[in-house]
C-alpha cells in the first residue's frame, strides 16, 4: 500500500545564534546588521562551519495509511523540528518528503485566537487559520460549539472567557479538522483533568477513524494508549522505530543515561511558549551523595543557577518531578515573597526537600522560574535523577516495585482482636 | 480513494509566487483582512471616525502652513481640496506599506505555528487600510459639494486608480515585509522611508511645479501618478496620462518584484522569527 507519510533522508540545519534576541537594543542589531555580510562570507568560504546545528539527520520513515505514529525522544532531539518540517512551516535542508491527502497540523490550539473577538468569531478566524472553508465551519459550528461547551458565551468576547474556556473552545476547532493526515504536537498537555480525559477520547476517535495521525508527545503513558508505532529520535537521528510498548520502554532506558547528575540548561531548546526569558536557567544540579541518585530517605537537594537580565521581584521557583510516563509526582515551589534579582546578576537557587517518602525509581526534573504573572523560562524534562533502593546506612534494601504509587508514607498500624462477648 | 499527493522538499533561489495557492486560499484572506477591520474598531472611543481625522487634521495643517503662509501653488485650485484629494491615496499607501511591513514579525505567532501562504499577511493588511479610505472619501464627497465641484466623469476611473494604489503598496510592503523579518532595524526605517516619500510624491506641491526635464525621473514613483490621477478624478480635471501609465508599469514591475522578494524570504522566515 502507498505510505501515507513518507519521510526521506530528510534532515535540517540551523545556524546557531541566528535568530536575533528578543530585548536586544536598537545597537546589537545594527552591529548584527553590520555583521550580517561578513558572517556571510564566512559561511560561504566554509570557515565557520562550527555555527551549524542539525537539528535532524537523515530522518526516513514511512507510515501507512490508518497508523498513529508517534514520535518520541528528549528535549532538543527533533522532535518538534520534525513535525514543522512535515507541517511546511520550515523547509528541510535535504530530503524529501511525500504526504497524501490532506493534511491537518496542529502545533498548538487557539493559533491566531484574538481576544477582542467572540467565540463566534474565533471558531471562524481560527477554522481559516488552520486550513477550513469558510463553508466546512459553518456545518461545524454547531458541533464545536457543544464540544466546547460555551454556547452561553458564544457571543462574548474571547478575554472575558477564563482559561479553561478558552482552552475548550480551541481544543474544540481543533478537534473538528478534517484531514487524511493529522499532524499533532503534544496539544494534550493543557487544561484540567476533566478536559484532558475529554481531548484523549476525542484523539482516541480519531485515531479509530482510519485517519493517519504522527503525534509527538512527552507523555508516555498518552503514547502507549494511543499509538501502535513508536520512532524515537535522538539528537536528530532516528535510534527506534517499532511497536510503541517498545519504543516507550527504549525510550526511559536509553535517552535517560546522564551519568553526570548536572544539566547545561544555557542552550536547551525552550519548548515552551512566550517566555519572558528575562531570567534564564543556566543549569539544574542534583545534589546527590553518591553520583548516580538519591538514597531512599535522604533528602532531595537541587542547585539551579539561573542568571537574570532584569531587576525582578517576587521571583518564584518551581522545580517539578514526574514520573517516567510524564505524569506529575510532586512540584516544589519556593516562597514568592524571598527573591529578587537584579539586572545582570548570577544567582545560585539551592532547594532542599526533607524526605517525604518518594519510592525508589527514575524522575524527571522539570524547572521553571515565574514573575509577574509571566513565566520566564521553563525547561520540560531536563533530565532524570535516581532514587535508589538503599537506605542511608546504605545496607537495607528498600521495597522498590513499582506498583505502590510514587510515595512511600509511615503509617501506623494496629490490629486489636475484637472481644467475643461483644458480638453476642 | 485517490488522494493528493504534496511534496516537501528543500527548494532554493528565487521561487514562483504560486497565484494559484493564493488562490485557493481566498478565503483565508477575507478572514484575515475582517479580522484587522474588526479588531481595529472594537473598544475604541471615536470608532472609524479616526479614518477621517487623520487625513483632515493633515490637510488643514498643510492648508494654513503651505497653502496660506508659504503661497505654494496648487494648479488655482482650492488648496484644502487639492491636499484633501492627494492625502486621500497618500494616507492609504503609507498606512498600507507600514501594517504590510510590519505583518511577518507582528504575526510571528501565526507563521511558527501554522503554514499558509505567508503573502496572506502581507496583502491582507493592505485591505484593513479600504474601509478607512472609503469613509474618508465620504468626507471628501462633502467637500466636493461644498466647493460647488460635484460629481463629475472622472470620478469612474477612481477604481482603476485605487486598485493601483494597492498594487504599489503591495510591491513595497511584500518586500519590505520580507526585510522586517530579516533585520529587525528595517521596521525602524520604515516610518522615515515613508515620511521621505511624502516629499518625493505631489502631496503637497503639484505636478507641474517639478521641472519638465526632470519628470522622468519623478514618474518612477508609482505614487505620482497615482496621486495626479486621483486629483484629476475627484476634481474633474482632465487627466495627464503620462504619469498614469508610467505608475502602472512601475507598480507592476513592482509587485513582481516585490511578491518574488516575499517568496525568497520566506522559506526561512519560520527559523528566524
Amino acid at each position: 500500500m502507498t505510505p501515507a507519510v513518507r519521510i526521506e533522508r530528510v534532515s535540517k540545519r540551523y545556524q546557531l545564534g541566528v535568530r536575533p534576541s528578543v530585548d536586544g537594543s536598537f545597537r546589537e542589531m545594527l552591529v548584527n546588521v553590520a555583521k550580517a555580510p561578513i558572517r556571510r562570507m564566512r559561511r560561504l568560504s566554509g570557515r565557520a562551519k562550527e555555527g551549524w546545528f542539525w537539528a535532524l539527520r537523515d530522518v526516513s520513515f514511512e507510515v501507512p495509511p490508518g497508523e498513529v505514529a508517534a514520535i518520541i525522544g528528549a528535549n532538543g532531539a527533533g522532535k518538534s523540528t520534525l513535525l514543522k518540517v512535515l507541517s511546511r512551516i520550515t523547509e528541510p535542508t535535504e530530503g524529501r518528503i511525500e504526504l497524501r491527502g490532506r493534511v491537518a497540523s496542529l502545533l498548538e490550539v487557539g493559533t491566531g485566537f484574538h481576544p477582542e473577538l467572540t467565540g463566534r468569531e474565533n471558531i471562524f478566524l481560527n477554522g481559516a487559520i488552520l486550513g477550513m472553508r469558510r463553508a466546512e465551519i459553518r456545518q461545524k459550528f454547531d458541533e464545536i460549539v457543544d464540544f466546547a461547551e460555551v454556547s452561553a458565551f458564544i457571543d462574548t468576547p474571547v478575554k472575558h472567557y477564563s482559561s479553561g474556556m478558552y482552552l475548550r473552545l480551541a481544543f474544540a476547532v481543533a478537534a473538528h479538522l478534517d484531514g487524511e493526515v493529522l499532524l499533532v504536537d503534544e496539544v494534550l498537555a493543557v487544561g484540567d483533568t476533566a478536559f484532558q480525559k475529554k481531548c484523549l477520547g476525542k484523539m482516541r476517535d480519531v485515531s479509530r477513524g482510519g485517519r493517519t495521525v504522527v503525534f509527538i508527545s512527552h507523555n508516555m503513558a498518552v503514547v502507549s494508549a494511543l499509538c501502535t508505532r513508536a520512532i524515537v529520535l535522538e539528537a536528530g537521528r532516528p535510534v527506534f522505530d517499532g511497536p510503541a510498548g517498545a519504543g516507550v520502554r527504549h525510550y526511559l532506558e536509553h535517552s535517560r543515561a546522564d551519568a553526570a547528575l548536572t544539566w547545561d540548561l544555557a542552550s536547551a531548546s525552550r519548548t515552551v511558549d512566550d517566555l519572558g526569558l528575562l531570567v534564564r536557567l543556566e543549569r539544574v544540579t542534583a545534589l546527590t551523595a553518591r553520583g548516580d541518585g538519591f538514597l531512599f530517605a535522604e533528602p532531595l537537594r537541587f542547585r539551579v543557577d539561573v542568571a537574570s537580565a532584569a531587576t525582578l521581584e517576587h521571583v518564584e521557583c518551581a522545580v517539578g518531578l514526574d514520573d517516567m510516563f510524564g505524569s506529575r509526582v510532586v512540584t516544589f515551589m519556593s516562597d514568592r515573597q524571598q527573591m529578587s534579582m537584579s539586572a545582570g546578576g548570577r544567582y545560585n537557587i539551592d532547594v532542599t526537600v526533607p524526605p517525604f517518602g518518594l519510592r525508589p525509581g527514575r524522575y524527571l526534573l522539570s524547572v521553571s522560574l515565574y514573575s509577574g504573572g509571566q513565566y520566564h523560562d521553563y525547561l520540560v524534562h531536563v533530565g532524570a535523577f535516581s532514587v535508589v533502593p538503599l537506605h542511608q546506612d546504605g545496607e537495607r534494601h528498600v521495597d522498590d516495585r513499582t506498583d505502590r504509587g510514587p510515595i512511600a508514607v509511615t503509617s501506623e498500624w494496629r490490629v486489636s482482636e475484637v472481644p467475643a462477648r461483644v458480638l453476642a | 480513494m485517490r488522494y493528493p499527493i504534496s511534496v516537501i522538499e528543500p527548494r532554493s533561489g528565487w521561487i514562483p509566487i504560486g497565484w494559484r495557492e493564493l488562490w485557493e486560499y481566498r478565503e483565508l484572506l477575507g478572514f484575515l483582512v475582517w479580522r484587522d477591520i474588526k479588531v481595529r474598531y472594537k473598544q475604541t472611543v471615536l470608532g472609524a471616525s479616526w479614518a477621517v481625522l487623520q487625513p483632515l487634521a493633515t490637510m488643514v495643517v498643510f492648508s494654513v502652513l503651505f497653502g496660506r503662509w508659504a503661497k505654494m501653488p496648487s494648479d488655482g485650485l482650492p488648496y484644502p481640496l487639492f491636499a484633501f484629494a492627494a492625502l486621500l491615496p497618500w494616507t492609504f499607501f503609507a498606512n498600507a506599506v507600514s501594517a504590510s511591513a510590519n505583518s511577518l514579525v507582528g504575526n510571528a505567532h501565526l507563521v511558527s505555528k501554522v503554514y499558509f501562504p505567508r503573502l496572506l499577511l502581507a496583502l491582507s493588511s493592505i485591505g484593513t487600510g479600504v474601509v478607512d479610505l472609503l469613509v474618508a472619501l465620504a468626507v471628501m464627497m462633502g467637500m466636493l459639494m461644498y466647493y460647488g465641484i460635484g460629481v463629475t466623469w472622472q470620478l469612474a476611473l477612481l477604481p482603476g486608480l485605487l486598485l493601483l494604489t494597492v498594487l504599489a503598496a503591495a510591491g513595497v510592503g511584500s518586500a519590505l515585509a520580507a526585510l522586517c523579518a530579516l533585520y529587525r532595524d528595517v521596521r525602524y526605517v520604515v516610518p522615515f522611508l515613508l515620511q521621505l516619500g511624502m516629499f518625493a510624491s505631489p502631496v503637497i506641491y503639484p505636478l507641474s511645479l517639478i521641472p519638465a526635464g526632470w519628470r522622468w525621473l519623478f514618474y518612477l514613483n508609482p505614487l505620482v501618478g497615482v496621486i495626479d490621477g486621483f486629483r484629476s478624478s475627484l476634481l474633474g480635471l482632465p487627466f495627464a496620462w503620462t504619469p498614469i501609465l508610467w505608475s502602472c508599469v512601475v507598480s507592476l514591475a513592482g509587485v513582481w518584484l516585490g511578491l518574488s522578494y516575499f517568496r525568497r524570504v520566506e522559506r526561512r522566515v519560520a527559523d528566524l522569527i
